[in-house]
């Protein structure tokens, strides 16, 4: 038997390392990777919640969750490509052709 | 202590030191193969929880289809190790500060506003069977019809958005 605080805290921590890679890293894909952990925490604690109050709603929020998680790596990825065929360097500090 | 905790804290562990081995590979190949990990003893966890659709479909989606076009376009763009560069000196040890606030505070809230008394219990043989599947499966198409076929649009738009713009323009075509 574990208490369902556990499981909790677990993913607390593990949005927490996946908002840190976020915040420090300077490579793209790796920022992507924090964020698919960051998605992956909140289907922890969904699903975690979903086994407690015995409901199937948590796991189709995570099935859901997964699916846009798929959607959004397509995209991002496709476009991570084009940035680097356009500037030949994908580090986040040289991304600010926008900067006014 | 019983087994059930045990177990807990051996996969906690792997999966806090996989996720910490992802945020700190040098190399953005091992990055993601210590993402792999993780992915994978989460799904262990999915499973400790009574959710075998949920696990598969994590291991399959996140550890074979996103963490392969993940690894395919870091071998493709050849940036395994970028030069690090000194533009916001200040940003890495205040970002490190806030990580630790926000994981301070949220473990201090779940124990001290919103503890609750669950325990989760290991599921029995039947939760892992397809009984449960098709249960899951009712509820997927009954109530969830509409999400459902909406996230079949989303993936397509996605799929085509992601040809168009990769899409080389030929010289000339308009």
């Amino acid at each position: 038997m574990v208490p369902v605080d556990y499981y909790i805290i677990l993913s607390a921590i593990l949005f927490t390392i996946g908002a840190l890679g976020v915040l420090i890293r300077r490579n793209p894909l790796i920022i992507f990777m924090s964020i698919e952990l960051m998605l992956n925490a909140g289907n922890l604690a969904f699903v975690a919640f979903s086994s407690v109050h015995k409901s199937f709603d948590g796991q189709i929020f995570v099935f859901f969750v997964i699916a846009v998680a798929a959607a959004e790596v397509a995209v991002g990825l496709a476009l991570i490509v084009e940035i680097f065929k356009t500037k030949k360097n994908i580090n986040i500090d040289d991304m600010n052709s926008l900067k006014g | 202590m019983n087994a059930d905790l045990i177990v807990f804290l051996v996969l906690s562990l792997i999966t806090l030191a996989s996720a910490l081995g992802m945020l700190f590979s040098n190399n953005a190949v091992y990055s993601a193969l210590f993402l792999v990990l993780n992915f994978v003893t989460v799904a262990v966890f999915y499973l400790l929880l009574g959710a075998p659709f949920i696990a598969m479909s994590q291991i399959t989606v996140y550890a074979g289809a996103i963490m392969v076009l993940f690894l395919f376009v870091i071998m493709l763009l050849g940036t395994e190790n970028l030069a690090p560069s000194n533009s916001l000196p200040w940003q890495k040890p205040l970002a490190i500060l806030l990580a630790v606030i926000l994981a301070v505070e949220s473990i201090y809230l779940v124990f001290a506003r919103a503890s609750s008394s669950a325990v989760i219990t290991a599921p029995e043989l039947a939760t892992n069977s397809m009984e449960n599947l098709r249960e899951m499966a009712m509820t997927l198409f009954n109530e969830f019809l509409l999400p459902f076929e909406v996230t079949s649009i989303l993936l397509l738009v996605a799929m085509v958005g992601a040809i168009v713009l990769t899409k080389q323009e030929k010289a000339g075509a308009k």
